[in-house]
């Protein structure tokens, strides 16, 4: 009998290798995660040259009146973008979930380009098209209509408002028509059966069940529009007109204030906390269920003789995203002078020669943005499945503080975490500023959450009974892991190592405040040559950023068109 | 010698306790069935008989070896059982072949010997055509017997069943009982299987153990358990019987409202304290009315609210003043209105006294 007794505690606390992974994890999470908040919050309350903790950067930064403009700004243009947002998209969706219109199809993949065109690109190509003077749409006019100006000018708050709205239309989008594909057809049956008609359904069944959706699309955009940096840097900045996170970066300007910087981004920090949650409320916790709803089809509305006015009208908003911007940065790209106008005798492949062969900047900046990206992916990845496993499968005390802390950069905007890790590694004893990996590591952290909810919703979907089969056969932890589960999470490791990988190679926000000459990445090269007027240069490396993003994406949803889910059910 | 030994088993989630006080001995091949509604720990007991879950109290014993206590478990992989999970749990990436190897390539096995065995194990549940296939092409039986093949390859010393035929349709749930049960008597494995079907209990356990509220309230063969139930609880869940709450007012009897319950078997129960008189609904006569005297025992009158005709049989249920409705069964030409007034008789033979 004793010898099984002591059997039984000895096995209780065998060594387990998963652990060493799990222990090197959380030390990350603390590095990422913990240590950048905290440090951010610390500056935000001290005197730089005495270290004495102090209210008065706050005071400084929400006194003066040079500084509260840029506020006013970030609310009118936050505010204006998310209307706009939502009322076109919102009908947008409608017309693709539910009606005859022609080309829905297309449609809906031009909103799924507008999603993944970084809104400084697009900023930079309605440069090309509307900027005061030289812009070809107010050269087209000035030649057509012999004005002395052009009407349009992009780099005002009016011209921010606009291009920002654009890239935002895809958030209500997909959220509304989520809803929509989402919502029984029996509801808008039983309306129907008790005498109304489709434009009646639409407003009194639909719409109301739809309104969850639309709020939930509105605050996406006004956080996305308060937190957005690239965009207000490339139209604002030349305009001297500031939001918050231009004055941001102009508090890292010399002479550098990084303590102010600290306190004026604490607000921005807690208003989007505050409101994400909300969002998610409102999305995750009161979705309307239905009792043994079957996923029956719903009937297409007919828009008859609308259908051809409609159709033009619904692809101004893809032609204004996608279409004229990426002509002009396409022309551009092709241009041996921008200036010129897309003319025959002007073209020349000369810059992308000069880009990827020639020019050593943006030879580095390519092979910088895709190795930092590889890494910044692989340590997203690796954390995210650790915390995952072992908080998914109860085998850690305090599991849901951990899911925490995985998830809490999805609340901080790029910017503020930039700050965080400049208060944190700029100094003994992490001096990581100037090296790589700040920014790997930034890039990591900020994108740690879409990684981590990714890897969590596989594993739920996985029940743990496959492993406990494989335990009960002999297997032990380890090996139920790598021959049960790791297999069967093949496909969502990888998607969601490409979802942090495709993001990474094209961030700017964080980017701009890590990055030395010797560690310029795409994005800030990008920056650098617009500020310089060298717009060629912008347009070819945006057209290739492009490229290779598209590539990515359509190796996604193939990945996630067969997923492993479907093969189990 | 694969016995099981469970003593004063306890476990706790958070501050509900889901297994609370668990004895139980399951002898060497002998197949045992947990039963009980859902809620009741039994499927808490065969995890903690797993060893995925360590008890919060007492200790889980097979032959002379110390698998569970609260100061630890020996790990699942370690205990050379096997299991049968209600979701199945066939790996979707492995073919039906490479879900019954497994186990035998976790032990070493050769290639040969796998080979023979797994093959062997298949053509036992016939299922040897589709060795090569994935399981995502399978019906839910076949996945069925690929779990039961993966869980018997091994030639286990315990197989534990956790509601495996609950996702199977009715007839197949019908087939797969006898079909679980023959492969029993062909191995001789010690199995525990737990479920909350009745008849699934009855064909396929030599012994159930009736479980409630986390704790085990009659364990007996199934002739045991259906016509010397010890409590209120196991009365009613094994078959359908009719339960009059009362008290024991001399040996034998019961007072209930009105009703006074002569019994002719029951448990001892002392004088003043609550019992409970059961009769099943088949063995309750339904006479002309008047024929109910004040105070005579096992007789009372009540008035018809339903009856149902069901080919085989008529099932009435009787509201009578001062007791619960009572369920009969009769004979189908037997015929009483719905209102007609009646006089019931409970025969005192086939009355039980069991503790509330």
């Amino acid at each position: 009998m004793r010898p099984s007794e002591s059997n039984a505690g000895r096995r209780s606390v065998r060594f387990d290798p998963g652990a060493i992974v799990f222990v090197i994890a959380l030390a990350a999470l603390a590095i990422m995660v913990v240590l950048p908040l905290g440090w951010l919050l610390f500056t935000s309350l001290q005197i730089p040259d005495t270290g004495r903790l102090t209210l008065g950067n706050y005071v400084e930064a929400f006194s003066k009146s040079i500084y509260l403009g840029p506020i006013l700004n970030s609310l009118i243009l936050a505010t204006s973008v998310a209307t706009i947002a939502v009322l076109v998209g919102t009908p947008l969706a409608w017309l693709v979930a539910r009606s005859d219109l022609p080309g829905r199809a297309l449609l809906r993949a031009a909103i799924v380009a507008a999603f993944v065109t970084p809104s400084f690109l697009g900023a930079q190509a309605w440069m090309l098209l509307a900027a005061p003077n030289s812009g070809w749409l107010n050269k087209w006019f000035v030649g057509l209509t012999h004005a002395e100006h052009g009407p349009l000018n992009i780099y005002s708050l009016a011209g921010a408002i606009f291009v920002m709205s654009l890239y935002n239309i895809p958030y209500t989008f997909t959220f509304v028509s989520g809803a929509l594909a989402g919502m029984p057809a029996e509801l808008e049956d039983a309306a129907s059966i008790l005498g109304a008609r489709s434009w009646r359904r639409a407003f009194t069944i639909v719409l109301p069940l739809a309104l969850p959706a639309i709020i939930a699309g509105f605050i996406m955009s006004f956080l996305e529009a308060l937190a957005e940096f690239g965009a207000p840097a490339f139209l604002l900045i030349p305009a001297r007109q500031q939001v918050i996170t231009t004055q941001l970066y102009l508090f890292f300007q010399f002479p550098a204030r990084i303590e102010l910087a600290a306190a004026y981004a604490m607000p921005l920090l807690l208003v989007t906390a505050a409101l994400l949650f909300a969002q998610r409320r409102l999305i995750g916790g009161k979705r309307y269920t239905m009792i043994g709803a079957k996923g029956s089809r719903h009937n297409l509305i007919r828009l008859g003789k609308w259908r051809w006015p409609v159709v033009g009208l619904a692809f101004v908003p893809p032609l204004l995203a996608i279409g004229l911007p990426y002509a002009a940065l396409l022309g551009t790209s092709l241009s041996k002078a921008w200036g010129l106008g897309p003319v025959p005798g002007n073209l020349t492949l000369h810059w992308y020669q000069w880009a990827i062969f020639d020019n050593h900047e943006t030879q580095s900046a390519i092979l910088h943005s895709f190795s930092y990206g590889f890494v910044a992916a692989t340590i997203a990845l690796v954390i995210a499945v650790a915390v995952a496993f072992a908080v998914t499968r109860n085998l850690v005390p305090a599991g849901g503080l951990l899911s925490f802390v995985c998830m809490a950069p999805f609340v901080v905007p790029g910017i503020i975490l930039a700050i965080g890790f400049y208060s944190a590694f700029s100094h003994k004893p992490l001096l990581l500023y100037g090296t790589a990996w700040i920014l790997i590591l930034a890039f990591a952290t900020r994108f740690l959450p879409i990684a981590y909810s990714n890897i969590t919703t596989a594993l739920q979907t996985l029940s743990v009974d496959l492993e406990n089969a494989a335990r009960t056969l002999g297997a032990g932890r380890l090996r139920s892991l790598f021959t049960v589960t790791v297999p069967l999470l093949r496909t969502a490791m990888l998607s969601a190592w490409l979802l942090v990988f495709i993001p990474a190679l094209r961030e700017l926000s964080c980017a701009i405040f890590l990055f030395t000459p010797r560690t310029a990445v795409i994005s800030t090269v990008i920056f650098d040559y617009s500020d310089a007027g060298n717009f060629e240069a912008v347009a070819t490396m945006g057209i290739l950023i492009m490229a290779i993003t598209l590539t990515l994406v359509t190796v996604v949803y193939r990945l996630l068109g067969k997923s492993v889910i479907e093969a189990q059910a | 010698m694969a016995q099981i030994a469970i003593s004063g088993l306890r476990k706790l989630f958070g501050k509900s306790c889901a297994v609370d006080g668990v004895d139980l001995v399951v002898a060497d091949g002998e197949v045992m069935a947990l039963l009980g509604p859902s809620g009741c720990g039994k499927t808490t007991t065969l995890h903690l008989l797993a060893g995925f879950l360590k008890p919060d109290g007492g200790e889980i014993r097979v032959g002379d070896r110390l698998l569970s206590s609260s100061a630890g478990v020996v790990a699942p992989e370690d205990r050379n059982m096997s299991m049968i999970f209600q979701s199945y749990a066939v790996w979707p990436h492995k073919t039906v072949f490479q879900n019954v190897a497994y186990g035998l390539e976790v032990r070493r096995v050769s290639r040969a010997d796998i080979q023979q065995r797994v093959e062997r194990t298949l053509d036992s549940v016939q299922m040897k055509h589709l060795a090569q296939r994935y399981p995502s092409e399978l019906s839910g039986g076949q996945q069925q017997r690929i779990a039961l093949a993966r869980a018997i390859v091994v030639e286990p010393d315990i197989l534990l069943l956790d509601e495996p035929l609950s996702n199977l349709d009715a007839n197949l749930r019908e087939q797969m009982r006898f079909e679980i049960r023959r492969l029993h008597d062909a191995t001789g494995i010690t199995m525990v299987y737990v479920t909350h079907d009745q008849a699934e209990a009855m064909v396929t356990a030599d012994r159930i153990a009736i479980m409630n509220g986390g704790r085990v309230e009659q364990v007996g063969t199934p002739h045991e358990i259906y016509e010397e139930p010890r409590t209120a609880f196991a009365a009613s869940f094994i078959g359908r019987m009719n339960v009059l709450e009362g008290t024991l007012v001399e040996d034998a009897t019961v007072k209930c409202g009105p009703l006074l319950m002569r019994a002719a078997s029951g448990i001892p129960i002392q004088r003043g304290a609550t019992a409970v008189a059961c009769i099943r609904p088949q063995h309750v006569l339904i006479g002309p009315p008047g024929a109910a005297g004040e105070g005579v025992a096992n007789t009372i009158a009540g008035r018809i609210v339903r009856q149902t005709y069901l080919g085989e049989m008529r099932d009435y249920l009787i509201e009578v003043a001062g007791v619960p409705q009572l369920r009969a069964i009769t004979e189908p030409n037997v015929r009483h209105e719905v209102g007609a007034e009646v006089t019931i008789e409970l025969p005192a033979e086939r009355c039980r006294i069991v503790a509330a």
